[in-house]
């Protein structure tokens, strides 16, 4: 994927009030195969694979190392008893895969691991996108419009889930890469407009979703990442990484800044707190320009004291720039919130 | 692309225009215009300034990256465009009507060892 078809702000536009695509074919499918799949899942990951008890229903989700620190984000579709599908990141599929195998050979051998490198990903998104999506598959309609948010469906060669990374409603569909140039040159023709790797960012940033190696990583726990909703310890289920979460104090947080001076937020830029709020720094994890706010915003990794409203300053050069902090997402379906 | 032929260029992708007055006009080129992509920041030194030939003294930034610009020729800052704040795309309508920033040059033969139109163009096509 590109950074940019043509103007990176026209692609982020577009999704937001139409349609736009994002050719997501580096992220990894994985299959996992097998009847111990639930089980596995269930210490693999943070998240309880439990909440999934409907076939097609996604979880959202990472998965940590011992010392709580996390390997990745990923998504989880339940299929069936015995087949379970994951999504991971391009930049680290590779090591994920050898985590997954090693956890399987120790404590579940018949499972089978299926990397998919035989299916391409195209993300439609953007309030227009599931109708030009319906235009172009013919007959998915009647199977897709009643679809749910983290729901999804096989239809034909398609593989069609009602998920996304912008912020905006959509599908995310996989297929095979045979035929994926052939359905890219189908969604043009029917006025989605294709968007790249910096659109992508600006739209996830605005939203507040986090991106791998960003806002966390293998050195991060995920309470301290805005992923603390992902972690489910309400039961006693024993996953990879719960020991060291619970014996960890958690002192810092992920909140939103606005930039209230000219300029632009980038990450590792520092934030100093205010007096009375801490005297630890902050980090910018992610920042940028929000093309739907027009200004600046950041996700920030801040004390645990800072609270929405706050004055801060992120130092950006030889300057001191004012910001605001807010609570996260900064625009939903089209709609600024903050 | 055309370079036009009334200007100098540095290495680092600013252009300079010498005005009638004896001040030099300096911004930053098509070419890098394009790899920055949308602009949405413009930071531009103060009037008053003396800037060394090679100084840091101007910021672009677009939605993908922060770009300092460098001063090509030693000199006083005398003004800087005020469109640019409100409206930093008009570097990517037109990189070289958007002016950044003007110089009253230390040594106007400083110029002379810039690049021409010539010289960057072959410049431009050795990155490629």
């Amino acid at each position: 994927m590109p950074l940019h078809y043509g103007s990176q702000l026209e692609e982020h536009h577009k999704v937001r009030t139409d349609a736009g695509m994002f050719d997501v074919s580096h992220m990894l499918a994985v299959d996992i195969n097998g009847e111990a799949a639930r089980s596995f899942l269930r210490h693999l990951v943070a998240n309880n694979i439990d909440k999934l008890t409907q076939p097609g229903k996604a979880l959202y989700t990472c998965m940590l190392n011992p010392e709580g620190g996390v390997i990745d984000d990923l998504i989880i579709y339940f299929l069936d008893e015995t087949h379970f599908r994951m999504v991971v990141n391009a930049g680290t599929a590779e090591g994920d895969m050898e985590w997954i195998l090693a956890q399987r050979d120790a404590m579940a051998r018949g499972l089978e691991i299926v990397p998919r490198r035989d299916l391409a990903m195209i993300a439609v998104q953007g309030p227009d996108a599931r109708a030009k999506v319906w235009r172009v598959i013919e007959g998915s309609q009647a199977v897709t419009e009643n679809l749910k948010l983290f729901q999804a469906v096989l239809f034909d060669k398609y593989f069609i889930a009602r998920t996304g990374y912008t912020g905006e409603d959509g599908f995310e569909i996989m297929l095979p890469s045979v035929d994926a140039a052939d359905f890219w040159n189908a969604l043009h023709a029917a006025g989605v407009a294709p968007a790249g790797l910096g659109a992508r960012d600006t739209l996830r940033l605005e939203a507040g979703m986090n991106l791998y190696g960003q806002d966390m990583d293998q050195n991060t726990s995920p309470l301290e990442s805005g992923l603390g909703w992902t972690v489910d310890m309400k039961t006693d289920r024993d996953f990879i990484g719960r020991k060291a979460l619970m014996e960890a104090p958690v002192k810092r947080q992920l909140m939103g800044l606005i930039l209230l001076d000219r300029g632009v937020l980038r990450s590792h830029q520092k934030v100093a707190m205010s007096p009375g709020k801490g005297g630890e720094e902050g980090e910018i994890t992610s920042g940028g320009f929000s093309p739907t706010l027009d200004k600046s915003i950041a996700l920030a990794r801040l004390p645990l004291e800072t609270a929405a409203g706050d004055e801060v300053h992120v130092i950006v050069r030889d300057k001191m720039l004012r910001a605001k902090v807010v609570k996260y997402p900064f625009v939903r379906n089209g709609k600024v919130l903050v | 692309m055309s370079i036009p032929n009334n200007l100098k260029y540095t290495k680092s992708h600013e252009w300079v225009r010498l005005e009638d007055d004896g001040t030099a006009t300096i911004g930053i080129t098509q070419h890098a215009q394009e790899l920055l992509g949308d602009m949405v920041f413009v930071e531009t030194p103060d009037t008053g300034r003396k800037l060394q030939q090679g100084e840091e003294c101007a910021v672009v930034e677009s939605v993908k990256a922060a770009a300092d610009v460098y001063a090509p020729i030693a000199g006083e800052v005398i003004g800087a465009n005020p469109d640019l704040e409100a409206a930093p795309e008009k570097i990517n309508q037109d990189a070289y009507a958007a002016w950044l920033f003007k110089l009253k040059p230390v040594n106007i033969a400083d110029l002379n060892n810039l690049l021409d139109a010539v010289a960057y163009q072959k410049l431009l096509e050795s990155e490629h």
